[in-house]
């Protein structure tokens, strides 16, 4: 039994390790490639040498970045077979389309356009050029669909049945899974992040090099180019975080109430702007959840529900199921005891389904399949021992989630700054606070970084212990290997990731610092 | 009328498809391992950016191919990848050093300098088609493993696929694996001799490449020939009427049933050797890589029938013969494939664009003067 917890923490902590990994560079890719498509957009249509270096610039920063994305993402698709092949097969059925579909369509798209941006300056013509280029950012985007339909099923499943003959879950509705509100607000709110990203980067590099006085003409037209994809992408981003914060709570409100560290709710729930949370707080005891808080009035209920007097339900509230509309009436009534104890029927009527197809016995069979059906939405429920086990890491998923919030506010204020600061360049040139800002903008491409991976930690860690919401654990979703070959393997992720990671900084810095002393207002 | 069957057939059919396509690509491998005992710069610098320009289409195939075994083959993929843990993670690693390496060898601030990244490419050069070819062989002689679904219901050890302790790594050291892997190896190298021919135009260093390129085709072909007899010797699982067993020479009788596979199989190895030969033999022969990439896809191609059809057990079990994997058993349900198949109607126009842009890269040879003249941020 230790041996197997520690297997499904080792697989947890690789599959962690490598997907931040992969963050890091996927949304510049998916940001940075906008830019400078829009950037070799001008440049096709004015023919002006400076828009030409300067799309070459940042050019060579997005190759960089690229081929690292690519290197740490070939192995999350892999990770899914080698440390959780239980998964691959339970749901392989659904999971597995969007991730042949984000081959086909996307990946063959990049990979081979990509060629054509780098190595096909003097080899095709400017139209086919700025195509691949566009083609290559649209090939990103289209990646980050399939794969964020992907996991916006493993939070909300729809469009399938469980098969109790093949014992996985089967696709009946491809619509559905594709177009399920979770898998729509994820995509936006991602890739819509990935802009602000690069927004902020492209701001950020630009401020360097106007502090150290070099090339300031380049610097003002990728702000201006920058801040505008990044003021879009912030606002759209915070736009659809309130899309997503509804389908959270409509799917995932043990996710929403670990997110605002709510054990309680209420009609008209409050929502804590910032807080400090008490560690020894457990579900069901009296101890008060904060140290310290400061929160606005109604501000929960409006962001789960649109509704200032809704009731939204704490970890308490869901455990004990209990939850009120609107209108005051008592809904949501299935406890997590019972929850566990129709999960644990679901899987006695799978036995009893397959001793009786065994025997041959086709009446006893359709009896435990209507049995199984009947409580199927509980299927996973059935591996707890507990209702404490269904309740997520509290303290990480407030954390990063009142981290995210508050820097998302603030990423929107500094966009709009790095805005005007762009088209004021007359006041901005002569202005004495120009280099304070400047070096804020150096100091906001770390926060953006540490804004994006909080997101995905609220995603991910606020909807433990499932694998698949409500159906699968972790415990249940691992391969049969030992936890001393995932520590291995953990261990040379580590350092391989680290490495490649400390080389991609220093060539990307070495870039930018060897390119900004050249003259970028003529092309080569 | 599109039954289950049918489409089940059509995706081992696509998996085939890509897993041919995916050996012939290997040629970028091939090439890697000769950048590090390439001495002249001039030749590292037209190979290497000879190469730069198509190595993400081969590591967008091995990821292509993964994914469409998932979504078509999920049971396949949970066994394989969750069993032979160390065979596919040694692969990925080799894979993950791969994609930057291009990239960073010759950039400023790679901290570890160019040595390093063209040994990284070498590792992936030699690991990738010894392994990858490995994984294959694995379809015809077998893994250590067994398939209880009902484990699902047991959360003290609840893998539905459960295999040795090796787990993987008895693959590796296992002799029959060893052949193919050895076999893809060299004709990685041949590929990637024939592939240079044709793309760099640089006659001195063709005939520089002659002597490698006659030791490597011998090499090949002594593997290809162990491995076709120990194939056409070994004993495959069938499959009837919902009963697993072994039976003597499966592939040779399956050649022999499927004599359009033979035909297939024969035609592809002609085209590999007249390509080898008239390459060796007629000095200003450079289309080599094209009958030789068919030839490749042809035979890849017809191992993959001779393993999943006519009642075959592609992925046989060393250790309970009833768990091995056929088309039928592993597939995903009939919607899924019907969705799947409805996307693969794209894969023409997939492949139209990718010809396109590899036409209108290529077109223009790879001269010694061109890479001097193409500043460093556009080249590798």
């Amino acid at each position: 039994m230790e041996n197997l917890i520690s297997v499904i923490d080792w697989s947890r902590a690789q599959f962690a390790l490598t997907a931040i990994y992969h963050w890091l560079f996927v949304p510049l890719t998916l940001g940075l490639g906008i830019i400078i498509a829009i950037m070799e957009t001008i440049y096709y249509r004015t023919k002006d040498q400076k828009w030409l270096a300067t799309t070459k610039f940042w050019m060579t920063l997005f190759g960089v970045n690229f081929a690292i994305g690519v290197a740490t993402g070939i192995i999350l698709e892999f990770e899914f077979g080698t440390n959780w092949s239980n998964y691959s097969w339970f749901v392989g059925d659904i999971f597995g389309a969007p991730l042949a579909i984000e081959g086909i369509l996307a990946f063959f798209m990049e990979s081979t356009f990509i060629a054509v941006m780098f190595f096909g300056w003097k080899k095709v013509g400017p139209k086919f050029h700025l195509a691949s280029t566009w083609l290559t950012a649209i090939g990103a985007s289209i990646s980050a669909l399939w794969i964020l339909v992907a996991n916006a099923w493993m939070q909300h499943p729809v469009g399938m049945e469980f098969n109790p003959d093949t014992m996985r879950n089967e696709m009946v509705d491809f619509w559905a899974v594709v177009s399920s509100p979770m898998a729509v607000n994820k995509f936006f709110h991602t890739v819509l992040s990935g802009w602000t990203l690069a927004g902020v980067f492209v701001v950020g590099v630009s401020s360097w090099m106007l502090l150290k006085k070099r090339n300031a003409n380049h610097c003002y037209r990728s702000m201006r180019v920058g801040g505008w994809i990044g003021t879009i992408g912030i606002i759209l981003t915070l736009a659809t975080g309130d899309g997503s914060a509804v389908t959270v709570a409509r799917h995932q409100p043990m996710k929403l109430a670990a997110m605002e560290g709510l054990y309680d709710g209420a009609h008209g729930q409050e929502i804590v702007a910032f807080g400090i949370l008490n560690h020894d707080k457990r579900p069901g005891d009296n101890t008060e959840p904060y140290l310290f808080d400061i929160s606005i009035p109604y501000g929960l209920s409006i962001l789960a529900t649109h509704d200032a007097n809704a009731f939204v339900p704490g970890v308490n509230d869901l455990i004990n199921g209990i939850s009120f509309t609107p209108q005051g009436d008592t809904i949501n009534t299935v406890s997590y005891a019972e929850r566990i104890a129709k999960g644990k029927e679901a899987q006695t009527s799978l036995e009893k389904y397959h001793k009786a197809k065994q025997n041959g016995d086709t009446a006893a069979m359709e009896s435990h399949a209507n049995e199984l059906k009947a409580n199927f939405n509980y299927f996973g429920y059935g591996y707890l021992n507990s209702p404490e086990e269904a309740v997520p890491n509290i303290p990480l998923t407030f954390y990063t989630f009142h981290i995210m919030v508050i820097l998302g506010g603030y990423l929107l204020l500094f966009l709009i700054a790095a805005l005007l600061f762009a088209y004021k360049r007359e006041i901005t040139e002569k202005a004495r606070w120009a280099n304070l800002f400047q070096r804020l903008a150096i100091i906001t491409i770390p926060l953006v970084y540490i804004c994006s991976i909080c997101g995905w930690v609220v995603a991910e860690v606020g909807r433990q212990p499932w694998t698949i919401q409500d159906l699968m654990p972790n415990s249940v979703a691992i391969s049969d290997i030992s936890a001393g070959y995932v520590q291995t393997t953990f261990v040379i992720f580590a350092i391989i990731f680290t490495a490649l990671l400390a080389a991609d900084i220093c060539i990307i810095t070495k870039q930018i610092s060897k390119k900004s002393k050249e003259n970028l207002d003529t092309a080569k | 009328m599109i039954t289950y069957e049918f489409l089940q057939n059509y995706w081992w059919l696509l998996i085939s498809v890509l897993g041919a396509t995916l050996v012939f690509l290997l040629f970028v491998q091939g090439g890697q391992t000769m950048l590090i005992s390439t001495k002249d710069a001039a030749y590292k610098s037209m190979m290497v950016n000879s190469l730069g320009r198509k190595w993400e289409l081969t590591f967008t195939t091995l990821v292509v191919f993964g994914g469409a075994f998932f979504a078509s083959f999920p049971l396949f993929y949970s066994t394989s990848f969750g069993g032979a843990y160390w065979l596919w993670m040694i692969i990925l690693f080799s894979f993950i050093v791969q994609a930057i390496s291009y990239k960073y060898r010759q950039k400023e601030g790679n901290v570890y300098g160019t040595r390093t990244y063209d040994t990284l490419l070498f590792i992936n050069g030699i690991i990738g088609p010894v392994l990858l070819g490995m994984a294959v062989a694995m379809m015809f002689f077998g893994a250590e493993f067994t398939v209880t679904k009902s484990n699902i219901l047991n959360p003290q050890s609840s893998a539905i696929s459960q295999w040795g302790a090796g787990h993987g790594i008895e693959a590796i050291f296992n002799y029959k694996n060893l052949l193919l892997g050895f076999t893809v190896l060299f004709l990685s190298r041949v590929q990637a001799t024939l592939y240079f021919f044709n793309n760099i135009d640089d006659s001195r260093m063709h005939q520089e490449m002659m002597p490698g390129l006659r030791l490597n085709s011998i090499l090949f072909v002594i593997f290809f020939l162990a491995f076709a007899t120990m194939l056409l010797t070994s004993d495959g699982v069938s499959y009837k009427n919902g009963v697993a067993e072994w039976v003597s020479y499966k592939y040779m009788s399956n050649f022999l049933e499927m004599w359009w596979v033979l035909i297939i199989f024969l035609a592809g190895t002609v085209l590999v050797l007249y390509a080898i030969g008239r390459t060796l033999f007629t000095k200003s022969f450079r289309k080599g890589i094209w009958y030789s990439g068919i030839g490749t896809v042809l035979v890849v191609m017809s191992l993959f029938w001779v393993a999943g059809y006519n009642h075959t057990a592609y992925y046989p079990s060393l250790l309970d013969v009833e768990s091995s994997l056929t088309i039928r058993n592993s597939s995903s349900s009939e919607f899924t494939l019907t969705v799947m198949s409805g996307v693969s109607l794209l894969i023409p126009f997939v492949l139209a664009y990718i010809a396109y842009v590899w036409y209108a890269l290529d077109r223009v040879k790879i001269t010694r003067k061109e890479i001097e003249e193409t500043i460093p941020e556009e080249k590798y």
